[in-house]
């Protein structure tokens, strides 16, 4: 017959593209995030990321809420960084109204944010290796991060959304026994801090999932506007602590972690020493830990006056930006936030086409996306 | 050969690396007992879990012996709150002296919108409302999570006068 099909023989196979759908529900893109990816065999050609799938519109929702009210929703852009986000906020809003908060209250708020910092870092390891195929590391990060939850707990009654720091200093005043239950947790994880050396750090095959492994080049960093360890990870100086500081972390003694490594292990290990930096900037402040008001005393309605505010912070992912529009009224006529996790998304693809398909989950971990903070 | 030893050394290198953390996972094994960190729940919970005094779990307004309140029905807190879980609502009643007044009538709480931040418990001038750290908060309806939280028949404290401080 004539339309009998040929068996092609292996010299003349067509193979063709294929294209792949990870998420919006996997577990690797840690939240509901959608990745098109097209593949040749194992190696991917082109990543298509898709967003909105947890676009809770919080911007406009601040518009209709007055300025204090709409903290609260800061916490819930990234939830592993919330005292950050609020703390933004708050200094915006301190800024335009020109007060000046107490130095028991700065205090307060940088061993928060470091403390934020060292729960999302210890989360960030656990889910980092459990990505690339180790489970042991995530019960133990999850350990840590509990033992600050429990600070958090007993001293601002929330654990992950908590709507703390407030224009004006602080919601409620620590706990007497801050100081001493501060100092007692930072004892401890120092003592587990050799435990993620022994188990992953020195791990022959985490080594090798990620030496050499996602290069973004410190032109495509500075390009795709990345921030946070990130682009710290590829050389790039970008730490707002540094260069812009907030609230007295210009009178603090720390270092600014960057690492020309441009890889996946760079990432990691500009993660490691960032909660060791946490750890000292903590210390500093509790052997002297001012007494005074917690809180500055403002009005009950806060009206900004006509202008527009910029305040930018560092939060554990990198750059966020807190732009208001205001119109003398209650309520900001805009509010814009500029997310480290939206930007740092865009290093997604330049680290991953050309490598294999397995590479794009330890890409995705050390870039340490959070996907609400995406949406917003 | 160079690269035959490098190989070996190599392989050696992981199977150290490997050991170290299993080591670990060893010294865990061993000495569970000690750092047990699992809490039993929901056996033994009352004598097991503790928690923490501030802990939010849902907005309270107390009573005293005499089953009175403080709450004096201005609806700052209603006006603080960012996803009206809060309605105040309030009746007119005259005074023995003929005085007409305006007092709580219901204490609407909406749990199932509640987000316990804080807010309400911070503008309320007469510190009427608190957080209690309960936890066991789920019914099988959302419907069930409306309270009224003034309990029936109870009144707002009367303020001490200058007089009766004194004495
Ligand atoms: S805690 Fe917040 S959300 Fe809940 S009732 Fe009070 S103001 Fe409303
Ligand atoms: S609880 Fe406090 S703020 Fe709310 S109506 Fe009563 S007195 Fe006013």
């Amino acid at each position: 017959m004539e339309n009998q099909p040929t068996t092609p023989s292996p010299t003349e196979l067509r193979t063709e593209e294929f294209v792949v759908n990870i998420g919006p529900q996997h577990p690797a893109t840690h939240g509901v995030l959608r990745i098109e990816a097209t593949l040749d065999g194992e190696t991917v050609k082109d990543i298509l990321p898709h967003l909105g799938y947890i676009h809770r519109g919080i911007e406009k929702m601040t518009e209709s809420m007055p300025y204090k009210q709409s903290i609260y929703l800061t916490s819930r852009m990234d939830y592993l960084s919330a005292h950050i986000n609020n703390h933004a906020c708050s200094l915006a809003i301190e800024n335009a109204l020109g007060i000046e908060v107490s130095a028991r209250a700065k205090a307060i708020r940088i061993i928060m944010d470091e403390l934020q910092r060292l729960t999302s870092h210890e989360l960030w390891w656990g889910s980092c290796a459990m990505d690339i195929g180790a489970v042991t590391p995530f019960f133990l990060g999850f350990r840590d991060r509990e033992r600050i939850l429990e600070i958090f707990e007993a001293n601002t009654g929330n654990r992950l959304t908590m709507n703390y720091i407030i224009p004006g200093g602080v919601m409620r005043d620590v706990l007497p026994s801050f100081v001493t239950d501060v100092k007692e947790l930072l004892k401890k994880i120092k003592g587990y801090r050799h435990e993620y050396d022994q188990l992953i750090t020195g791990n022959f095959i985490f080594q090798h999932r990620t030496q050499g492994v996602g290069y973004l080049s410190k032109e495509q960093a500075i390009s795709l506007a990345c921030s946070g360890p990130v682009a710290r990870a590829s050389g790039v100086s970008c730490d707002v602590r540094k260069h812009y500081p907030y609230d007295g972390y210009e009178k603090l003694d720390f270092n600014e972690v960057i690492d020309y490594g441009c890889d996946n292990w760079a990432r990691y290990l500009v993660h490691m020493e960032e909660m060791n930096q946490s750890i000292h900037i903590i210390e500093q402040l509790l052997d002297n830990f001012p007494t005074g008001e917690y809180r500055t005393k403002i009005k009950g309605i806060i009206k900004l006056p006509e202008g527009e505010y910029y305040q930018r912070v560092e939060t554990a992912r990198g750059e966020l930006g807190v732009y208001i529009v205001a119109d003398g009224s209650n309520k900001p006529y805009r509010m814009k936030f500029r997310t480290p996790s939206f930007s740092n998304l865009g290093a997604v693809k330049p680290t991953t086409v050309g490598l294999k398909i397995a590479d794009l989950m330890a890409n995705m971990s050390t870039i340490d996306l959070v996907v609400p903070d995406i949406d917003r | 050969m160079k690269s035959l030893f490098n190989y070996i050394k190599e392989v050696v290198y992981a199977f150290v690396s490997l050991a170290k953390g299993l080591l670990l996972t060893l010294r865990y094994f061993v000495t569970i007992r000690k750092v047990n960190i699992t809490e039993e729940y929901p056996n033994n919970r009352t004598t097991t879990i503790s928690v923490k005094e501030r802990f939010y779990g849902e907005v309270v307004l107390p009573h005293d012996e005499n089953n009175e309140h403080k709450c004096t029905a201005c609806t700052l807190c209603q006006i603080a709150c960012p996803n009206n879980s809060i309605q105040i609502i309030s009746k007119q009643i005259e005074t023995e002296d003929g005085k007409k007044k305006r007092v709580l009538d219901k204490w609407v709480y909406h749990l199932d919108s509640c987000t316990f931040c804080y807010q309400c418990i911070d503008a309320c001038p007469q510190d009427a409302i608190e957080m209690k750290n309960s936890f066991e908060l789920s019914v099988y309806d959302r419907t069930k999570l409306i309270y009224q939280l003034n309990r029936p028949g109870s009144k707002l404290k009367e303020k001490p006068t200058v007089k009766e401080q004194q004495s």
